[in-house]
Parts: C-alpha cells; structure tokens; sequence
C-alpha cells in the first residue's frame, strides 16, 4: 500500500504542478506576451496530445501483437505535417479568418452556418470520442491496479481512484477551459500544461527505452539481434490494413476535435507549422524509437500471461526499478489526462455552442435581453458540458467493465471521427460542394460506421450476436463485417472502406446535384480561396479611418439621418465619446446586416470587407454579389411591370374621368343649348301676347300678324320638342325600328313631296327613276325622315340662284348609296367636321330649325346599319345615304 | 326730340316685338342683326342706348361689349344685354365686361320698358 499512497501523493504533486505551470502560463498571457509562450516548441509538443495513453502504453501491446504495424499510427500524422502542411496552414487561415471554435463550428460556417451540420458533427465526435476517453480512464486504473497488484493491495481501491481521477480531470479542464470566454478561444494555461506533459511522456518513453536497450539488453546489437529471433520483428504487411489504418490515422489527426483544438484553435501564429512540420514527425519518431524494443524485451524476459500493454510499466518494476516505473507512470498519466482534458474542453465548445445555446436560446426567445450575461451562460453551458462528457467517458468505462475490448476502440474511434474529412476537405477546397451534399455524405458514414464498426466493436452488448453473423434481420447481406456481401475483408478496413467510400461518394453527387444558398456560396468561396481574402497572419488592424470610411459608405446606403444614428448608438454602447465606434467584429457583423437590408448580404459583406478587411474583392465574391443584384434586378422587374400595370390601369381611369368630364361638359352645354332654344321661340311668343293685352287700338291686321308669330313660335316649340325627344329616344338605342318592303322610289317620292310641299322657295329635284327600282326591306318611316331633311336642308340653305337637287343612286360594294348633291356653294370647309354635331348652325341666318335634324339623321342611319355623310368637292352641299346590302330584298 | 335705341338683335320676332314696344313709347329704333360690325355699327349711329343679344352671328355679345367698353368714347353708354343663356356664369361675365343692365328672354315687356328709360334718364346729356 505504500507504493500505492506514495503513487497517489505523486500524483497529486504532478497535477498541482499542472496546475501552477497552467495558472502561471494563464496569468503571464494575459499580462504581456511571455516570450516561451506561443512559440512554435510549445505549438509542436502541444500537438503531442495525438499521443494518448493508447500510444503510450497501447503501442507496445500493439506492436506485441502485430508486429511493425504500429508504425502506421505514426505515419499517418507524419504524412501530413510533411506532405500536408499546406493544407493544414489553410485550415488555420480559415480558422482564423472565420473565428472558428471547433471542427464542428468549421464545418458548420463552411456550408452556410448551419446549425444542423454542427449538431451532426458534433453528435459524431461525442459519440467516437466517448469511448476513446474511456479507453484512457482505463490505462490509468490499468496503471494504477499494477502498483496495487504489486502490492497485493486491492484493485477497487484502483477503480476508486479513476472515479477521482475523472473529477480532477473534470476539474482541470473547468478551471482552466472555461476561465474566460476569448473571442479566440485561446488557452494558453491548458496549452502550455499540455506541452509540460508532452515532454513528461517523451522523456518517460525514452528513459523506458534506453532502460531495456541499455539496462537489460546490453546494448544496441544485443537488442537488434533480439529483435530479429523473435517473430513480431518480422515485416508482416498487410497491404490493406496498413494503408487503411495509414489513412485513417492521416484523417484523425486533421479530424480529431483535440487535434483541431490545438493545431487550429490554439494556433497562435500559422507560421509555427513550418517548425511543428519537421518537428512533430521528429516526436513522434522518438515515441516509437522504443516500442519494438521494449515489446521484445518484455515478451522475452516477462511471465506468458503479463498484458503487452503495460510492458512499460512491468518491465521496470520487475527489475526493481520503482523510480523509473514512477516516472513511466507519470508519462502514461500524462498522456492520458492531456488527451482527456483537451478533448472534453474542445467537445464542450461545440456541445455548448451548437446543442446546449441554441436550445436555451430558442426557450428564451420570448423578450429576454442578452446582453450582460449571456457570457456567463455560455461559460456555465462549457463546464456543465465538459462534466457531462468526462462523466460520460466515465460511465461508458464503468459499463464496458474495462478489458482487452477497450484496446481496439482506438482505431474504430478513428474511423468515426475520419467521417468528418470529405466534408471538410471539400469544403476547403471544392467551391461546389454543398450543405445538402455534406449533410447527407456525413450522415451515410456515420450510420454505415455504427453499423460496422462502433457497435460491433463495443464491449457492451449494444448489438446482439445474431446481426453480427447472421446480418439485420437474418439478411446475409447486411452483416456488419461483410456488408454488400463483401466478405473476407478485416473488419476494420472493411468497415473504413465501405464508410468513407459510401461518405465521400455520396457527399460528391448530392454536392453535384444540389444548389447551394448565396451564403453558402460565398462561404465557399471565403473557404477555398482564403489566402486570397484573409489579411496574413495577424489579422485586421483597426483604426479610426476605417471606422470614417464605414460611415461614409453606410450614408451613401442607409441615408445619412440612419447612418449616423447606427453609429451613434453604437459608440454609445462601446462607451466612446463622439459618434464613430471602434470597428469591432460584433459591430461589422451588425453593420453589415443592416447594410444587407438594402444592398443584400453579399454586398455588404464585399463592402465591409474592402474597407475593414483591406482584402481585395475576389471574382467569386463578386460573382455572389451578381446573383444577389440579378434577384434584385428580378424583383424590380416584377416591380416595373406592377408599375407598368398601375400606370396601365391609372390611364384608363384617366380616360375614362376625362370621357365622364367630357360627357358632363357636353351635358351642361346640351342644357345650354337647349335652354337657348327653347327661350328663343318663348320670347317672341311672351312679347307678343304681353302686346295684343296691353295695346287695345291694335290695327286688326297687326293682330293678325302678332297672333300668327305666335303660332308660328309656338309650331317652332313643338318642332324642337320633338325632334329633342326623337333625338333622345335615338340616342339610347330603345327605338322600336318598323320593318317593312318597299321600294327606293316610293320612299324618295313620299319624301320629295313632303319637303317641297307650302315651301317659299321654289327648289328643283333631279331624280333617276330606272335606277330607284330597288327594293328595301327596312324602316321605311325613318328613311323617309332622314331623305325629308335632307331636301329641306337643300331647299334652305342652297344659296344658288336658281336651286337644284340632283338625287343619284349608286350600287358601291356591300352597300346601296343615295346622293344628294345640290348646286350651292356647299357647307365651308371648317364646318363640315360639325354638321352633325347637336345644335350646329352653318349658316349665319337663322332658318328656323334647331339644328337637330343632321344629328337625327345620323342617329336613324346608324340604327337602320347605314349611315349618312357629307360628300366635299362635289360642286355644291353634298350627302350621301349608305344602306347595306343585307337588308335589300332582290330587285323584282 | 325723341331719343334713340339701337337693337343688336338677330330674331325677326323679336327685334319686331321690341321695336313695337320702343317706337310706342316714342323712341327711335334702329336694329342691327350681324355680330361682326356691330361696334362699327354703334360708333356710327351714336344712340342713347344699346340693347344687345347674347348670341349673334359671327361674333358673340360679350366681345361687342368689351370692345365697345375698350373704347374711351364709350364707357359709359348705356348697354341692356338680353340673353336666353340665362346662366349666372353669363351675368358674372356680362358685369364684368361693363354691362348696365342684364335680363334673361323670355323678358316682361314692362321691364324692358322701365328698364330703358331708367338707364337712358341715368346717364346726363352730354
């Protein structure tokens, strides 16, 4: 038990010193920039966390059992930081430029900041990481159950001892990931811990190492020569397994939310990756530099039954080297909490931010303010979510019960989290590809991965035995180790085949076959080209004149009274005298949103950026801001053809005001018209009967004559009554027309007889009878009106000495047509428009009618289908009567 | 010596009536039926008084009165307008053009009468 406590009080000295070094490192980061902070050393050795305790100690019990194919799980990670740096300085630019959080928050701002994707991605790492951090709780009650083995102490207290080991861990990551909420989410504290432990578990592996080779071997020959009896120093390559496991380990060192934490989030400088690039792949050679050699050591020299993978820790104490084990402890101790505390503090951030914050802020929608302590919700969400995983990992190790089942969930881990690399590598550097397509190619992996690998592998009984050799519901085929009936495969590679295939496949045709959003686009396009857009390494730089040139740009948009008020309000909130704010990120993104109420976002953003960025506006931003002006150009069209519409509708309601005024105006000057006309007649007739009352001695022939004025007046009345009413009677269409058959010839005799009959003057008819036999089938009556007035007219107005109607008749295509043509000088040229027109007089002299009779006519020809016109250039006043055809019945 | 009316008149009836009820009353009735030299017609003959139609060919009652008011020699002669357009619009232009008097036909013979005499005593010999 000794051992033990003293094993204990170790440490709890060691992670106090974690501690001290992390408030230390916290404190000096705040305060100035401590030269040995944030430099590419710390960077690289904080990239360690990649090693986990599964290296440490698995390594050996890997290499024990398979030979050199450990190495795989190295050459992954060194493949990309030597032949992949490139890729990872883009990551970090992006993470940079967009203010990423997390892999999850990465992916998510890629393809539109959709919090689905988060959520997904996140449910993914919590699910792959679980197991994993388990897998280290379970190194360290490994390790610890040594000591009390050795002992002959009692393994529970070991168990008792991971529960603590938890909270600390829990604690730790509290304390130090959540101390304050950095728009850069940096944590120099936990960083600068996390490279102590990472020169902890080097110095610890290699003292191990030189200890066999050296201590026990005797040299380095010796050790060779062991090396080559023994059957796992045989190179026993399996192509497929190597190249998968290879592949994999690549795609999880990107991947990894830790791994993203410290060599995206973390990165202080993207320049660091030039160093870590040969400097990390130079850790992790010295990691495995000793693997082999303590796993042939320890087969040798240890008991049959001892587990492989504690040969670090066994090899010593079995030589009775219990300050060297202590130390071996402390680096596999290292490895494990680094991994643990990273991983639950990087899982936090996206549990936090894309579960836990859109859940409590959807609950609080209702009229809450945000504004003070927000920051305190998020911090609260952090540490409830990093108590929830690490409590998590805990229970998952406490129901799986530990044992050999754990050792493999390293790789399967891997494969899950290996998901994540088509969306992301496409999302950095395929402009095409898209939400949907992300969306569905993650979630086809995932699901193909639980299937697979995850719960089959799983210790706990999660699926029954039966799917696992007979397939989901007895289907052969969808056994998890040979789906598609693809057998014989290891399940590993088979499961990472069939996944990240299927994932990667179906992620590029529903990218393919999918439009993504303007916001998308330009997220794209912010992603792929970076380098393009983000301003070197250090960022924006602020100033006054940026925020000057903002203000002029956001009045040419906004007007200048919003414009100024914005600004106003802001510089308010910042707490500045006079009225620019600082052009702070939470201010730009405000700005912007205002400005893309008027120009669109894209717009606005490319216009923010110009000033705030100093970044040139690509062709691809330009291209988002082309889609967002053809909407607008679409949407003012629709705009111009509802104004076209109204203008459409306006003018015929302003015809048909102008047809009402018209008609009233008319109407007014009918009144007029009439008015005058009927108090002509009614003066005369006034006058002359006031006359013959008053004046008794009249002449009697006087008398006579007044009377007969009076009757004449008094027939005029009665003639312009009814020619009124006729008119009247025409004009709203409700005459009752008398058909009858007659002959042209009758019609113009009836008529030439009735104007010539009691007329003063004598006017002589010239008439063609052989060419009137037609025959007629139509208002007799009214034809013969309209023949009566046109006679008369002749008979008054006709000014020639000796007065002439020549009545002709003419067969004109479609129609039938009567002239009269008299021998005066014809109606002048300027009244000839008006003849019809009501009340019109040419003539200077008044000849008794009201000047109704040509407007009747017109009327009574229009009603019968015909019409009637005045003929110029026929040598004197000319009509012309046109009767269709239609109604003429056949010439007897 | 009999005073003198000048008729601007271009209804037979009507110019006969008024003469009738003019010459009976001892004036001297001279009438003028055409719009267009009317003026011409009233600088020549010089009457006491003018009675004017509204309505006459070739030129309207209200123009021969302004132009007759637009003459210095003739701001004041006496000017009865009769009109069948018995609109006040028409008597707010006639007032305004100068008239001395304005009666809507059908009129009272009497008022015509009355009306005459009245303007002509109005108006001092010159």
């Amino acid at each position: 038990m000794a051992t033990l406590n003293i094993l204990i009080l170790v440490c709890l000295a060691y992670v106090a010193l974690l501690f001290t070094v992390a408030f230390l490192a916290d404190r000096r980061a705040r305060r100035d920039h401590a030269p040995w902070l944030g430099t590419p050393l710390i960077y690289t050795l904080s990239l360690s966390i990649y090693c986990t305790a599964w290296t440490f100690y698995g390594a050996v019990g890997y290499a024990a059992s398979s030979g050199l194919e450990f190495v795989t799980i190295y050459i992954g990670p060194t493949l990309v930081m030597i032949g992949w740096w490139w890729g990872l300085r883009k990551l970090v630019r992006i993470g940079r430029s967009q203010r990423v959080t997390s892999i999850a928050d990465l992916i998510s701002a890629r393809y539109g900041k959709s919090n689905t994707l988060a959520v997904l991605v996140t449910i993914l790492a919590v699910v792959g990481i679980t197991p994993y951090i388990a897998l280290q709780l379970q190194s360290i009650t490994l390790s610890f159950g040594i000591f009390a083995g050795v002992d002959g102490g009692d393994r529970d207290v070991a168990g008792g001892i991971t529960f603590w080991v938890a909270t600390g861990l829990a604690a730790f990551a509290i304390l130090f990931g959540t101390r304050n909420l950095d728009v850069n989410e940096r944590h120099h504290g936990v960083v600068t811990a996390v490279a102590l432990e990472a020169v902890v578990k080097l110095v610890a592996l290699l003292a191990v190492g030189i200890f066999v080779v050296w201590g026990i071997s005797g040299g380095v020959s010796e050790t060779l020569a062991r090396i080559d009896n023994s059957e796992i120093g045989a190179w026993r390559m399996d192509g497929g397994r190597w190249t998968t496991i290879t592949f994999l380990a690549a795609a999880a060192f990107v991947c990894l939310p830790r791994m993203f934490q410290v060599m995206v989030v973390e990165n202080d400088d993207e320049r660091h990756l030039q160093t870590a690039a040969w400097a990390f792949p130079l850790y992790l050679l010295l990691m495995s530099l000793f693997v082999l050699p303590i796993a042939v050591v320890g087969l040798d020299m240890l008991p049959g039954g001892a587990n492989p993978d504690l040969f670090v820790l066994t090899l010593p104490l079995a030589e009775g080297r219990g300050g060297l084990a202590m130390l071996s402890f402390l680096g596999g101790f290292s490895s494990a909490t680094s991994m643990v505390i990273v991983a639950a503090m990087a899982l936090s951030t996206m549990v936090s931010n894309h579960v836990v914050m859109p859940i409590w802020f959807s609950l609080r929608r209702d009229g809450a303010s945000f504004s003070g302590d927000v920051r305190n919700i998020v911090l609260q969400a952090r540490r409830i979510s990093i108590a929830g995983i690490i409590a998590l990992g805990y229970f998952y190790f406490k129901l799986s019960g530990g044992g050999a089942a754990l050792a493999s969930i390293g790789l399967v881990s891997f494969a899950g989290i290996a998901q994540i690399l088509p969306a992301l590598v496409g999302g950095i550097f395929w402009r095409a590809a898209s939400r949907t397509g992300a969306m569905a190619g993650l979630i086809v992996g995932f699901l193909l991965w639980l299937y697979t690998a995850l719960l089959p592998g799983l210790g706990i009984g999660l699926m029954p035995y039966s799917v696992i050799t007979d397939g989901l519901f007895g289907l052969a085929w969808l056994r998890p180790h040979a789906l598609f009936g693809i057998s014989g495969l290891d399940p590993l590679v088979h499961s990472a085949l069939w996944s990240l295939t299927l994932n990667a496949a179906t992620f590029c045709l529903v990218s393919l076959f999918t439009f993504p959003s303007p916001l998308e686009r330009l997220q794209g396009a912010q992603f792929v080209n970076v380098f393009d857009h983000s301003a070197g390494p250090r960022g924006w730089t602020r100033s006054a004149a940026q925020s000057e040139d903002l203000m002029i740009m956001s009045q040419r948009i906004l007007g200048a009274g919003q414009a100024q008020a914005l600004f106003q309000r802001e510089a308010d909130r910042q707490g500045l005298p006079g009225h620019l704010p600082d052009p702070t990120p939470d201010f730009l993104s405000r700005l912007e949103r205002e400005l893309g109420g008027s120009v669109g976002a894209a717009t606005a953003h490319a216009m923010v950026g110009q000033i705030v960025g100093g970044s040139s506006v690509s062709v691809e931003d330009l291209m988002a801001v082309a889609d967002e002006s053809a909407q607008i150009l679409e949407y003012s069209n629709q705009l111009e053809a509802k104004s076209a519409e109204l203008a459409r509708t306006a003018r015929q309601l302003r015809e048909a005001n102008e047809k009402l005024t018209q008609i009233s105006l008319q109407k007014d000057s009918f009144l007029s018209q009439v008015s005058h006309e009927l108090r002509t007649p009614m003066t005369s007739i006034r006058a002359f009967s006031e006359i013959l009352r008053d004046n008794d001695g009249l002449a009697p022939e006087d008398q006579t004559r007044y009377a007969a004025i009076i009757l004449d007046e008094a027939l005029r009345l009665t003639r312009l009554l009814d020619d009124l009413l006729d008119l009247s009677v025409l004009e709203s269409g409700q005459v009752n027309l008398n058909l009858r058959a007659g002959k042209l010839s009758d019609v113009l005799d009836l008529a030439v007889a009735t104007a010539l009959t009691g007329a003063e003057r004598k006017l002589v008819v010239h008439r063609r009878h052989l060419d009137e036999q037609i025959a007629l089938h139509t208002d007799l009556d009214r034809l013969t009106q309209v023949f009566i007035n046109l006679i008369t007219n002749a008979q008054k107005y006709c000014d020639a000495a000796n007065p002439t109607l020549t009545i002709t008749v003419h067969d004109i295509g479609g129609g039938l047509a009567v002239d009269f043509v008299d021998n005066g000088s014809g109606i002048p040229a300027d009244a000839q428009s008006m003849v019809f027109e009501k009340f019109a007089r040419v003539a200077a002299e008044k000849a008794g009618g009201a000047g109704l009779g040509l407007s009747i006519c017109r009327e009574i020809m229009a009603r019968l289908g015909g019409d009637v016109a005045y003929m110029p250039d026929r040598g004197g006043g000319a009509f012309r009567v046109t009767l269709p055809t239609v109604l003429n019945l056949a010439a007897q | 010596m009999s005073r003198h009316v000048l008729l601007i008149e271009d209804e037979p009836n009507i110019i006969e009536a008024i003469r009738f009820l003019l010459s009976r009353d001892g004036w001297r009735v001279d009438t003028h039926a055409d719009g267009r030299d009317a003026v011409d017609v009233i600088r020549r003959v010089s009457p006491d008084l003018v009675i004017l139609d509204m309505m006459l060919p070739g030129k309207s009652g209200m123009d021969i009165l302004s132009d007759l008011r637009a003459l210095s020699d003739y701001h004041s002669l006496p000017v009865l307008m009769l009109t069948a357009r018995g609109q006040s619009r028409d008597r707010d232009m006639a007032e305004r053009a100068g008239v001395s008097r304005f009666m809507t036909k059908p009129f009272s013979n009497a008022e015509v009468l009355s009306a005459v005499r009245d303007l002509v005593a109005e108006v001092p010999d010159p």
